[in-house]
């Protein structure tokens, strides 16, 4: 079994009135079963309102499901007592980077997590040390978040989710808010901490471009899971991803269109270079 | 133009007042304030501008900043003043028509007019020295005895430090939204009072919507992080007094005790203030 482990997992969005009767309700999660292995980088693809922060609030026991179970390293996430062990595995980013972090100076913000689980003072400064270097941002260690970029704010969250030590870290569309410049920053960083620490990494975007670093990536649409398989294979099927209105990386079209006129190129190009070869090969 | 707001005016310097552990800021300020209302004479007065002067000096704030303080309550010393003089009873030394100017008048005018400087001056000197962070630190370590009668001390310094770091933001947003409004013609300058005040309300609601969604945000991303409340939280900066917060606890009291000693032995309740 996945360190992260979905089960049919289905969830209703329930409007209540002020009698607490039950007035409307809105499935946005239907029959999820997701295994994510540990160490691996997994990218969780889909359009606006297709589930897929539904589905990440459930992963560190935001949302408990209302059909089936979420296991969080063996923990069952609808349960109680597990809730806290739950997030304390599986570390949360969200998209808005100014309104996840709560303190006036950086090194202060990282060292939250650690304070509310009670980590010994000594403790801190050493878990706030390692995560600032790893994710790059040690310079900025006094400085404010306000006079920091989009992207520094997005690993400054990171950092303060690293030092909570958790196994996994889920990442709910960390970059919808940046510029390509943070996009890149924010990614990289990811991409590093699971190559070099082995944290496992659940990425949610529905920027394609960024998937080309994971292991797995699963597509969603209208709350059920449409697809799923490692990247190249989800990259292949260019119709079938536009029918979910997600657009693939520009230089998998062109390969796509390219083999469509009757070139004999590979489905699934990932990256320039990859075309380049591939058009060299041609000869 | 909103950028001119600042809140906890921290002047960032490397000295043993800002050196020393919040608390002791706090008490002090409290013992200051209260020692300022113990004098009624020249030697008091004297003791109590040597002591705020010698705080100054350590602290190595330039004197304008502190003043800067004094400008928001200018009016209200004013105003305090001019009642004293006019409705003090006693020995009279002017008499126009009704008004009657007393030389106690001009005595508790003067005394009052200097007490309100110098509180205005001493907690300047406690926020200029101390960062926000600090103080709210401090202030959650003082109070905590109240959690025993069940009053939400952590909360509140949570809420306040939560506060300090979101106002930029909404500073920053209100900016937005008024020159969002401004490039669809709205006009925030021009009109008597109740105008401006009515050209508001586009303003304000946008900015109370988004000051939701944040906190809603805010909280969601606090409680992944396992944020509980403060029960079982340790702390990155824990406050530990040192050897100079003991030192400066010594100097407070000694200045109070002082301060005491003169208003019982020194009390010459006649003794004219400026000469006679």
């Amino acid at each position: 079994m996945g360190i992260i482990k979905t089960n049919h997992v289905s969830y209703d969005y329930v409007r209540v009135n002020d009698e607490g009767v039950e007035e409307e309700k809105e499935r946005a999660l239907e029959d999820v079963s997701i295994d994510v292995y540990p160490g691996s980088f997994v990218a969780i693809l889909g359009a606006n309102g297709s589930g897929k922060s539904t589905l990440a609030r459930h992963l560190n026991a935001l949302l408990a499901p209302s059909e089936g179970t979420v296991w969080v390293d063996g923990m069952d996430t609808s349960k109680e007592e597990n809730v806290f062990p739950v997030r304390r595995e599986a570390g949360m980013v969200f998209q808005n980077p100014d309104n996840q972090i709560i303190a006036g100076i950086v090194e202060e913000d990282v060292a939250f997590g650690p304070e509310n689980i009670g980590v010994p003072t000594k403790d801190i400064w050493k878990r706030v040390e390692e995560a600032l270097e790893k994710t790059g941002m040690a310079a900025y260690r006094m400085h404010s978040p306000n006079r920091l970029s989009g992207g520094q704010k997005q690993r400054v969250a990171i950092a303060g989710t690293l030092a909570m030590h958790p196994k996994c870290i889920i990442l709910d569309e960390p970059t919808a808010m940046l510029d390509p410049g943070g996009r890149r920053e924010v990614i990289e960083t990811v991409a590093e901490l699971n190559e070099k620490e082995g944290v496992t990494v659940v990425l949610i975007t529905h920027y394609m471009e960024e998937v080309v670093y994971a292991d797995h990536v699963f597509v969603m649409q209208d709350g059920k899971l449409a697809m799923e398989g490692p990247p190249r294979e989800i990259f292949s099927k260019v119709e079938e991803l536009q029918k979910y209105k997600l657009g693939v990386p520009q230089i998998t079209l062109l390969a796509h269109e390219l083999r469509k006129s009757g070139l004999d190129i590979p489905e699934g190009i990932l990256s320039e270079e990859e075309l380049a070869e591939a058009i060299c090969r041609l000869r | 133009m909103l950028k001119d707001i600042t809140l906890g005016q921290f002047y960032p310097a490397e000295s043993k007042i800002h050196a020393l552990d919040p608390r002791v800021k706090l008490v002090g300020t409290l013992l200051y304030v209260v020692s300022l209302f113990l004098f009624h004479n020249l030697a008091g007065f004297l003791l109590a501008t040597a002591f705020l002067f010698f705080l100054i000096h350590m602290s190595k704030v330039p004197v304008s900043y502190i003043l800067r303080g004094l400008k928001a309550i200018f009016i209200l010393m004013v105003i305090t003043a001019i009642f004293n003089v006019l409705f003090t009873p006693g020995t009279t030394i002017v008499h126009v028509w009704k008004i009657r100017i007393t030389w106690e008048g001009v005595r508790a005018a003067v005394f009052m007019f200097i007490r309100l400087t110098y509180l205005v001056m001493g907690t300047s000197l406690m926020t200029l020295t101390t960062t926000p962070t600090r103080l709210t630190d401090g202030m959650e370590s003082l109070m905590a005895p109240l959690e025993k009668i069940h009053a939400p001390v952590h909360e509140v310094a949570m809420m306040m430090s939560i506060a300090l770091r979101f106002i930029p933001l909404l500073v920053d947003e209100t900016d937005k939204i008024m020159k969002a409004q401004m490039a669809r013609g709205a006009d925030f300058e021009s009109g008597n009072f109740w105008r401006r005040a009515k050209s508001m309300v586009p303003i304000l609601v946008p900015l109370f919507v988004s000051a939701f969604r944040r906190a809603g945000d805010l909280a969601l991303a606090m409680e992944a992080r396992c944020y509980q409340g403060g029960e079982g939280r340790t702390k990155m900066k824990p406050l530990v007094y040192g050897r100079n917060d003991g030192k400066a606890y010594a100097v407070l009291w000694i200045y109070f005790a002082a301060m005491i000693l003169v208003r019982i032995f020194l009390n010459l309740p006649h003794v004219p203030l400026l000469g006679h």
